[in-house]
């Protein structure tokens, strides 16, 4: 089969668009206010390094891809797969069920609903005033933590069906022989298990912090990274610089920041993968 | 963010997501690389500014691009008819409206987009005095000098709106089709209750603040007073606020003479000083409400009309909300609402302070029917068309014979108010760095709002901001 049109496909649509991409990002190009761009060498980069508020929207990107994927969904997404294991057929149908509908919804419906639920007058604090338990205002407070609960919600199923998958594959013989060699519940999923669908876990994980780092319609439904910029991830920053203020050389060099740090953690991962595949 | 200043006349709403699905998991490890730089580009693919759309058509064809985003269709159905009666006139040539269906901030994105090419750019745009230096300086508009100079009715707009569309090389690139001025908005009948006069008339910050103590004393659950502050509600918390407070103590935001950004102005300082004590008293709604970036729908269309918000320093457009098929219909609101002039900080001056801005039509760089274009600019601008277009949008007038014209004052019952603040009224300077420059603003007033700084420590992060920006700096303290 030729090789050719897919090759050219991929140029065209796909190192074509990168090509453009890394060229803009050591630009002055502007949306408006200038004519024509202007090669700046590593201007933007040192602009945006010596920027607080870069630097302050790098650790909550490290802080909403720690947090909500990295922790929330990851672990979460083990703890669903494994007890529904254990649960019956029509448990299991109905927690799939639900989780799946969370991540099948749109983005910025999951946006606006977690809006309408952690807001002032929202159902959240509904329920705890019933509870007579102190209201909360995170999507005030503390939004970082607020977009991060709704990033869980929304993301886990995906993890729970990599883990469900890959847990269906661990053969019963071992797990049950390991029982019968006096292996209690957490060492034969510590030892056994886990172990055996580390290359899953690995994979997963690579695939849920790329799918983080760049998550911008939920944040920006929810609280369009503010107030006071305290929930602006890299890509919503992006957006900004480019778009709202124009400076789309700027807005592609952050792109490509995002980008190396992507790179950055997925070198990990796969660096984990192949130095337990060499120790074996 | 740069929204405009008339942005909360529209709905909340979220720009198409840029960032694209994530990548599907792979064998390859090759193929997993190329994966992964795919996801970044997805993440920057709005960055590369791929997605223009609109037409540009052959010669016989004018091709009109503006905003239309909600339910109204006051702008659409005024240029219905425009274009009926102009091909009517042309024969043989076609007026293609093709608006752009987003918020005011993408609005501007995509048009600009469509500008930067001939084979998308229109032949025709509207474009917001808040953005029109900018696209000026981009090389995106053509000069209307050589038209302007034969057109009889130009004599006619007034000075100020004319200068709306001037570049910095004293060419005029737009003619201006309104324009809007600011004051204060209170309600009739929660000052009766709270023992105000209901022909309220404050001469300085102090009478505002007076009456804002009465209410908060007499009325509890009603909110005093409302400023836009902060990033959340964009524009309208640099124009409808600060810049109304600003203006009012003397001090400006750009020095004229000199060409130069202002820094270190006694005026700056004692503007957030003002905000700082309304939101200290907590004569403002709670912090976490006014930062919402939906918080102006939520004045216009929930606080007023049920009464729970006393003062509100808007825009003379406020009633459109309200009007018969607006998004908040409320007949009763011309009885219950007063209006007034926002002073100045101690009266001085003026006595009295406005802003204002306002659209103009203007003709892209890359138009290839640039004449037909002016042809169309000349009726949208004649008496008839700007009447009509100044009592259906509630626009005030910027030709000096709509203005008088009796239909026009009649239209409203505030009609008459506003328009007499055009004398007095002033622009916003701006300039191509303008946006930029008002998003500073905006959270300088953020930290007062929030209590994160003193007016001190946010006028000196201002400061500092604006010398980043750009380096036709003055300080005021140093002359």
């Amino acid at each position: 089969m030729p090789l050719w049109p897919s090759v050219v496909l991929l140029g065209v649509f796909l190192a074509g668009p990168i090509l453009y991409c890394v060229y803009s990002a050591f630009t002055d190009m502007a949306l408006t206010g200038a004519s024509g761009a202007h090669f700046v060498g590593f201007d933007n980069f040192r602009k945006a390094f010596g920027s607080s508020e870069f630097r302050a929207s790098l650790v909550y990107t490290l802080i909403f891809t720690v947090l909500s994927a990295i922790i929330g969904q990851n672990v979460l997404g083990m703890v669903l797969a494994l007890l529904m294991r254990s649960g019956t057929a029509w448990v299991r149908a109905l927690v799939s069920t639900i989780v799946i509908g969370a991540w099948v919804i749109p983005e910025v419906v999951a946006g606006y609903l977690w809006s309408a639920f952690l807001g002032n007058d929202g159902s959240l604090n509904h329920i705890l005033g019933v509870l007579s338990l102190p209201e909360q205002n995170w999507l005030f407070d503390i939004p970082i933590l607020a977009v991060s609960l709704a990033n869980i919600w929304r993301g886990t199923a995906f993890s729970m069906l990599v883990y469900s998958a890959a847990l269906s594959e661990v053969p019963k013989e071992i797990e049950e022989s390991a029982t019968v060699d006096g292996a209690g519940t957490w060492q034969r999923l510590w030892s056994v298990t886990l172990p055996m669908i580390r290359r899953s876990i690995m994979t997963n994980l690579m695939l849920i912090t790329l799918q983080t780092l760049s998550v911008f319609g939920l944040i920006w439904t929810m609280t369009r990274g503010g107030p006071s910029n305290k929930s602006e991830t890299l890509p919503l920053f992006a957006y900004q610089q480019a778009f709202q203020l124009s400076q789309l050389g700027y807005g592609t060099a952050l792109a490509l920041v995002l980008l190396a740090i992507g790179a950055v953690f997925s070198l990990v991962y796969l660096r984990a993968l192949r130095l337990e595949e060499g120790l074996r | 963010m740069s929204q405009t200043a008339r942005n909360h006349r529209h709905a909340e709403t979220t720009p198409d997501d840029p960032v694209a699905q994530p990548p599907r998991p792979r064998r390859s490890r090759r193929i997993r690389a190329v994966a992964l730089v795919g996801a970044g580009i997805a993440a920057s693919g709005a960055a590369a500014g791929c997605s223009a759309g609109g037409g540009s058509g052959g010669s016989d064809t004018i091709t009109v691009t503006y905003q239309q985003f909600g339910d109204s269709h006051v702008q659409a159905n005024f240029l219905k008819s425009v274009k009926a009666q102009f091909e009517k006139a042309h024969k043989g040539v076609t007026v293609d409206l093709e608006p752009i269906s987003a918020s005011e901030d993408d609005y501007y994105t995509k048009l600009q987009l469509q500008m930067r090419s001939t084979r998308t750019s229109p032949d025709l745009v509207y474009e917001d005095t808040f953005l029109i230096n900018s696209d000026i300086k981009a090389g995106y508009l053509r000069p209307l000098d050589e038209h302007l100079k034969s057109w009889s009715d130009w004599s006619q707009f007034q000075p100020t709106a004319k200068k709306a569309a001037q570049a910095l090389n004293g060419k005029t690139y737009g003619v201006p089709d309104g324009t809007d001025v600011r004051g204060l908005w209170y309600n009739k009948e929660l000052f009766a209750k709270a023992g105000l006069p209901t022909d309220w008339q404050p001469h300085s910050w102090d009478d505002i603040l007076a009456a804002a103590r009465a209410i908060k004393a007499k009325l509890p659950g009603v909110i005093p007073i409302n400023i836009y502050s902060g990033t959340g509600v964009g524009e309208a918390a640099t124009m409808q606020g600060f810049e109304m407070l600003l203006y009012g103590t003397g001090d400006t935001l750009y020095d004229s003479q000199q060409k130069k950004w202002v820094v270190g102005s006694k005026g700056f300082v004692d503007s957030l000083s003002f905000l700082k004590t309304l939101n200290a008293e907590h004569l403002t709604p709670p912090a976490s409400d006014q930062l919402k970036p939906t918080w102006g729908n939520t004045v216009s269309q929930q606080l007023l009309p049920k009464g729970k918000l006393a003062i509100d320093l808007d825009g003379s457009w406020l009633s459109l909300n309200w009007q018969k098929g607006g998004a908040a219909p409320w007949p009763q609101w011309s009885s219950t609402m007063g209006t007034t002039p926002m002073p100045t900080q101690d009266g001085s001056g003026a006595g009295k302070v406005s802003l204002s801005g306002g659209w103009t039509w203007a003709i892209p760089a890359k138009s290839d029917n640039p004449g037909k274009a002016w042809d169309l600019i000349k009726l949208l601008g004649d008496r008839q068309h700007e009447l009509e277009w100044a009592i259906k949008d509630v626009q005030i007038p910027v030709r000096k014979d709509v203005a008088a014209d009796p239909s026009y004052a009649q239209a409203n019952p505030t009609n008459k108010f506003f328009a007499s603040l055009v004398p007095i009224t002033q622009y916003r300077p701006a300039y191509a760095v303008y946006p930029r420059i008002s998003q500073k603003i905006q959270s300088a007033t953020e930290s007062i709002v929030t209590g994160s700084a003193t007016p001190q420590q946010a006028a000196k992060t201002y400061d500092q901001q604006v010398q980043g920006i750009t380096s036709d700096v003055v300080d005021a303290s140093a002359s």
